[in-house]
């Protein structure tokens, strides 16, 4: 046997290779982000045909389809991501590795972040010209990378919890809209201040909202993720 | 090795291990046999550190399962009838996955010797996906293996593997015990547990019903043995 150095397991380490991991497969497989984009682009194009509404009006609604379209994609990313560990045991795998569990909640929360910026990049620009909007303002990328972290935090936490039921595709979206509600509505406020030029004193609250949210969010998830996950 | 006291598990209203007692000294390979939902699985994940005991004593290396689990894990390799594997990494990929979840920063020459030990050196490369079922499963023992674990937990190893499978998932398996590990395997086919194993205890509604080495079963064969514990 070939001298085999004594393993130093470290949580960076733990949650780097899972990000890794998780970033490759994808990578290769598109299963996962193709899914979510072809989604994402159904909701935009099916909100812009059905609606027919004006320039001014059409400016109106701008936030609130557009953290729609990233709240149900992101509900489909985060069920799939799990249900792939699931499946095929490999969660048991991740499981047994002699490293606080805390890194594979961190690992999956940045993989699914990573994926989740990932379509939404795809998506701006699409969106952009469909609704004729300009999203590319420093202030609104920084509300969507916000957004985005708090959906995830507590989506890849309930996506652990829900895979291990039957009824998991059914059981997310359930337990996940009441509790990232406060995330979305502090999103879509802090993106339609943004959108119709509203005063900085008055997007300050929503932004400050969702900081807080992230770290609660963030927080709760790391306390408890092991007793979620353990049987 | 591993000392196990009066051990429950519950499921909200059913019970599924009643007070097992259960002990394996270092070197030992212990086949745990039992009919299906006698609660082989649910033990092994026990001492595996993957369920939580409802109430009992779990000891591994002499460290205490639920406390000290990341000691207990460290120790430990598991091989279940799932491969725990990634389709879309190559086998060499998901051993430097491995690797570094466990904490290993130089392991090139580990995972080419784990590949050369399970037969897959020249499929490293290969995505997992294209496997076939038997492929998988060495590749599965490679990776439970790949930290040097005193303790091996195999939980059906042999579901979903035609015969020559079988007979190369066999050999596998006495390298694996003859390095001195301490084994436990659960199984309900007997001819696998028979080879392999040094102990055969009976797994029978939630307690170990009957117990015996090797050399105690010489004048009598495992079938009557284990038809005899599951009547009593």
């Amino acid at each position: 046997m070939a001298d085999l150095p004594s393993p130093t397991p470290s949580l960076l380490r733990a949650i780097f290779a899972i990000v890794w991991k998780d970033l490759r497969a994808e990578f290769r497989s598109f299963e996962l982000v193709s899914a979510m984009l072809v989604f994402s682009l159904l909701v935009i194009l099916i909100f812009n045909f059905t609606l027919e509404l004006d320039i001014k009006t059409r400016q109106s609604v701008t936030a609130g389809v557009l953290w729609s379209t990233f709240a149900f994609a992101g509900t489909l990313g985060l069920n799939r991501s799990m249900a792939i560990e699931k499946d095929r045991g490999s969660f048991d795998g991740l499981l047994l590795a002699p490293v606080d569990r805390s890194a594979i909640y961190f690992g999956k929360f940045l993989s699914n972040l990573a994926f989740m910026s990932l379509v939404e990049i795809i998506v701006l620009p699409i969106y952009s010209f469909l609704y004729n909007t300009n999203l590319f303002q420093p202030g609104l990328l920084l509300v969507i990378l916000l957004g985005s972290i708090g959906y995830t935090a507590v989506g890849t936490l309930l996506a652990a919890m829900s895979v291990q039921t039957r009824t998991r595709d059914v059981l997310l979206p359930i337990l996940l809209f009441p509790v990232a509600f406060s995330v979305l509505l502090a999103a879509v406020k802090a993106s339609g201040g943004f959108l119709n030029n509203s005063e900085l004193t008055e997007i300050l609250l929503p932004i400050n909202l969702l900081i807080v949210y992230d770290i609660i969010f963030i927080a709760v998830s790391f306390m408890v993720f092991d007793t979620v996950v353990e049987e | 090795m591993i000392i196990v006291k009066k051990l429950v598990k519950r499921f909200g209203l059913k019970t599924v291990l009643r007070g097992v007692d259960f002990e394996v000294q270092p070197g030992e390979f212990v086949a745990l046999l039992g009919p299906n939902g006698a609660g082989k699985t649910t033990f092994l994940r026990i001492l595996a550190s993957l369920s939580r005991p409802s109430l009992g004593e779990v000891h591994i290396a002499g460290y205490k399962l639920p406390q000290q689990a990341a000691q207990v894990r460290a120790r430990l390799g598991v091989v279940s009838h799932l491969p725990l594997l990634y389709g879309d990494l190559s086998a060499e990929e998901n051993l430097r996955f491995y690797a570094r979840l466990y904490g290993f920063t130089n392991y090139q020459s580990r995972i080419t010797e784990i590949l050369e030990m399970v037969g897959l050196e020249t499929r490293r490369r290969d995505l997992v996906r294209t496997f076939s079922r038997g492929m998988q499963q060495r590749l599965a023992i490679g990776r439970a293996i790949f930290h040097d674990p005193d303790v091996m937990l195999f939980d059906e190893p042999y579901t979903g593997l035609d015969q020559d499978a079988s007979s190369m998932l066999d050999n596998v398996l006495e390298v694996v015990a003859a390095q001195g590990r301490t084994v436990v395997m659960t199984s309900h086919d007997l001819s696998h547990a028979e080879k392999l194993a040094t102990r055969f205890d009976i797994l029978s509604r939630g307690v170990i019903a009957a117990s015996a080495t090797q050399r105690q079963l010489k004048k009598t064969n495992l079938l009557t043995f284990y038809r005899q514990a599951l009547l009593a």
